[in-house]
Formats: C-alpha cells, sequence, structure tokens
C-alpha cells in the first residue's frame, strides 16, 4: 500500500525520532509512506480569524500538491501539521465563498475542494491496518510497561478534526494495548501542556507542564507517549527544569508513539534516535530488556 | 477595583471589531462560566475568560486588551468543545489578539530570545509562537 506524506518542518530537525521510527515501522507493516514533493510549511496553527485567509495558503498548497501528485490521503505525524491541514482541508470543503477566494489568488495551482484526506497516523493504524493485526505482527510485546499516553490539545479539538470522540478518546489507549503495554489513564491527557507559551510565558508552561507530568505520575506510568513534537520540548526535553522548579516530581521518560511501535515490532533501535529523547527513555526500555541490540 | 462603564469607557467599535475579526456574535453568551472553568490557565489570568466576553460585551476595550488573558491562551480549544452556548471563545481570543497586534503592537520581541534556545527550539514553537505573538 502506499500513501501520500506530509512531514512538516519540525520532522525534518528535532523531531527525527519521531519521523524516522514511523517510516520503518511503516515500511514494515508493507505501507510505503511517499514523501509530497515540493511540501511547505503548513504555518503550524490554523488561522482563527475570519478575515485572514493569507495564512491559508500554505496548508492549502500542501494539499494541492497531495491532490497532484494522485494521492487521496495525506499521512501526517505531527499532531500540529494534522490539525492545520485538516482544518485548512475542511474549510475548502465546506466554504465556498473563501474557497474561490483562495483558488483564485492562487491562479497557478490547480483548483482545490477539499478532495484529499488528512490522516494522522495513529487514524491509519486504527482503520487501515487494524489493531487486531497491529497485535499480531508484534515481535516484542512491551508487555512490562505502564504507558500514558498523552493526546494535548491538537489530536481532538476542536471537534470538527477530532481523530477519537473530543471527550474520553480511546484511539492511544487501544494502541498501547496493541503494542502488549499496561494503560495508563490520566486526568491530564487532554490537558493542554502550554504550547509555544513556553517561549512567552515560560514560568507559567513549566507550572502547566508540571502538572501533566505529577498527574501522570499519581497514576504510576513509567512513561508519557506523545504525538507532537511541542508537547515533547515542554514536557520532555524542558523536563529538567520542570524537575528543578516543582519539587517532588520523579524524572518521567517520554516517547514518541511510533517510536514504541517500532520497538514492538522488533525494528533496529538505530531507526528510534532515542539518542534525541531524554536519557531517561533509552534507560527504561533498556532496563526492561527492550533495548537490546542497542546495548549488545 | 470596580469596573466603570460610562460613555468616557464604552468603545461601541471594539465590539464590532471583535465579532468582524472572529465571525463570532458575543451575545450568544450566557455567562454560565464553563469556560473559565475548563481553561488550563486560569490560575495565571487577570480577567476570566468569562468577564473578558462580558468586557467586550460592554466595550471595555482597555480592560480586555490590557490584560494577560488572551496572551495566555493557547487556543486549545477545551472552552469550544464545553460551551454549551457554542460559542467560538479561541475565535474570540484570536480577534483580541488581534486589534492589539494589527496595531503593529508585538506581544514578544523575536529578537529578545537569545540564540541558545531558539537553537533548542522545534521550528513549530517559533512559528506558532511568532503567529500568535506578533504583527
Amino acid at each position: 500500500m502506499k500513501i501520500g506524506y506530509y512531514p512538516g518542518c519540525t520532522l525534518k530537525s528535532r523531531a527525527k525520532n519521531l519521523e524516522d521510527a514511523a517510516i520503518a515501522s511503516l515500511a514494515r507493516l508493507n505501507v510505503e509512506a511517499v514523501e509530497l514533493e515540493r511540501w511547505n510549511c503548513c504555518g503550524a496553527v490554523y488561522s482563527l480569524a475570519d478575515d485572514d485567509l493569507i495564512h491559508l495558503l500554505a496548508p492549502v498548497r500542501d494539499l494541492i500538491r497531495a491532490k497532484d501528485q494522485g494521492f487521496d490521503k495525506v499521512l501526517t505525524l505531527c499532531s500540529m501539521c494534522y490539525n492545520t491541514l485538516a482544518r485548512a482541508n475542511l474549510l475548502m470543503k465546506d466554504d465556498e465563498e473563501k474557497r474561490n477566494t483562495i483558488n483564485t489568488f492562487m491562479e497557478e495551482e490547480s483548483d482545490y475542494a477539499g478532495e484529499v484526506e488528512v490522516v494522522h497516523m495513529l487514524n491509519f493504524l486504527r482503520d487501515e491496518i487494524g489493531w487486531e493485526k497491529l497485535r499480531q505482527v508484534v515481535k516484542h510485546p512491551l508487555a512490562d510497561l505502564k504507558l500514558a499516553p498523552y493526546y494535548g490539545c491538537t489530536l481532538t479539538r476542536p471537534r470538527e478534526v477530532t481523530i477519537d470522540p473530543a471527550v474520553n478518546p480511546v484511539i492511544f489507549k487501544d494502541f498501547v494495548e496493541a503494542l502488549g503495554a499496561t494503560f495508563v489513564n490520566f486526568d491530564h491527557a487532554t490537558e493542554c501542556c502550554s504550547s509555544y507559551q513556553m517561549i512567552s510565558n515560560p514560568e507559567t508552561a513549566l507550572k502547566t507542564a508540571s502538572e501533566i507530568i505529577a498527574s501522570a505520575q499519581s497514576q504510576n506510568a513509567d512513561a508519557l507517549i506523545l504525538s507532537c513534537p511541542l508537547c515533547e520540548y515542554n514536557l520532555g526535553r524542558r523536563q529538567d527544569a520542570i524537575l528543578e522548579k516543582h519539587g517532588g516530581l520523579k524524572p518521567l521518560p517520554t516517547y514518541y508513539f511510533t517510536q514504541l511501535l517500532a520497538v514492538a515490532l522488533g525494528l533496529e533501535p538505530s531507526v528510534c534516535r532515542f539518542d534525541l529523547n531524554p536519557p531517561t527513555s533509552a534507560q527504561l526500555l533498556q532496563q526492561k530488556g527492550l533495548l537490546a541490540q542497542t546495548a549488545a | 477595583m470596580p469596573i466603570v462603564i460610562s460613555d468616557q469607557t464604552v468603545i461601541q467599535d471594539f465590539v464590532r471589531k471583535v465579532e468582524e475579526i472572529s465571525g463570532e456574535k458575543i451575545s450568544k453568551c450566557m455567562q454560565c462560566g464553563t469556560c473559565t472553568g475548563s481553561c488550563p490557565m486560569i490560575a495565571e489570568m487577570q480577567i476570566s475568560p468569562r468577564r473578558i466576553v462580558l468586557l467586550t460585551k460592554f466595550g471595555q476595550q482597555e480592560q480586555v486588551t490590557g490584560a494577560n488573558t488572551v496572551w495566555l491562551c493557547a487556543s486549545c480549544h477545551t472552552c469550544l468543545v464545553r460551551c454549551p452556548r457554542g460559542l467560538d471563545l479561541p475565535k474570540v481570543m484570536e480577534a483580541i489578539r488581534l486589534v492589539t497586534l494589527r496595531m503593529n503592537e508585538n506581544y514578544i520581541e523575536p529578537f529578545e530570545i537569545d540564540s541558545e534556545t531558539i537553537e533548542d527550539l522545534p521550528p513549530i514553537a517559533l512559528v506558532s509562537c511568532f503567529r500568535k505573538h506578533t504583527a
């Protein structure tokens, strides 16, 4: 099976660990993710102003690339790219007036009316592969791990683009269980990690992030699982600052969901790029005997 | 401090601008406070999201744009999912931010972020921050 794939900027720099593990895992599942040619930044956030169409050009151009290159679906891994592309797509489908303005403005491009479906990888795994099949191909079940999946904001909100019910989503639970791990539910699974406020209001952001880590730890989670590189920055990369500022917390390893998928599928640990995670992430897997190949 | 609502403090044009930019009808709000109860940033906000809507309705531009509220909102959309009246508050918050940003006033200055931090940040953090907090 082939599917068009939109990586986005961050997956080509800081979040290579999200991308490499995904592409290798998909290949193991006999799926070829074909990177779109000439993709550009999606803009990271969907414009919420009614009179602002200029910021829609970037995501719509990406969707046009997918259509022109013959894909009826485009796969995304980053939660923010997923959200931005899916919302732009919905607008092009539903709002005739804005669609006409955008199409006329970009006269050098083909006309677009929302023909391509934007899919997040978790949806792809559920709908195209299926949890049962995934369970069957898992080589190293993550039996000894208690994992707390963190959805954040952009996978489930707003309702029009949610990848699962916006309230009490279960898709991440099904994923974790398909890999053989124990699912840990926690109160803050869909709370905001403070996003880009880590730049503008770092004190507030560190506090918000510390509450998420505390909430997961209160349910005895071994690790957090993420899909968004900005959540990873706030909860993983900035974790030392969080622990220093907010006492009483222990280090909590963080993983992208694609990394754990690759480990469970028995792929070479090198595709997981654990060097880009906090050091505790690889250590936990080593302790559990899930990274034996790296140790050797 | 009490807020005085008088000819001097009511800016009718503010309501019109916010409604025009957001595409939302502020009058939809019935002041139930679900947004405030749902907001993950509430502890740090000078004026709660419910009161932001109320004060906007009363044309209190100075109070509304002077508070840190709209700058702490990260558009997480929890309030929208829970609003019983279907008011798209994230769009209202964006409109209020834009009333300031479109006067060419930045909330943060990109050149003040040190290069080490920039080096470390994922590109989506910078792009989203500049989209939301700079003109």
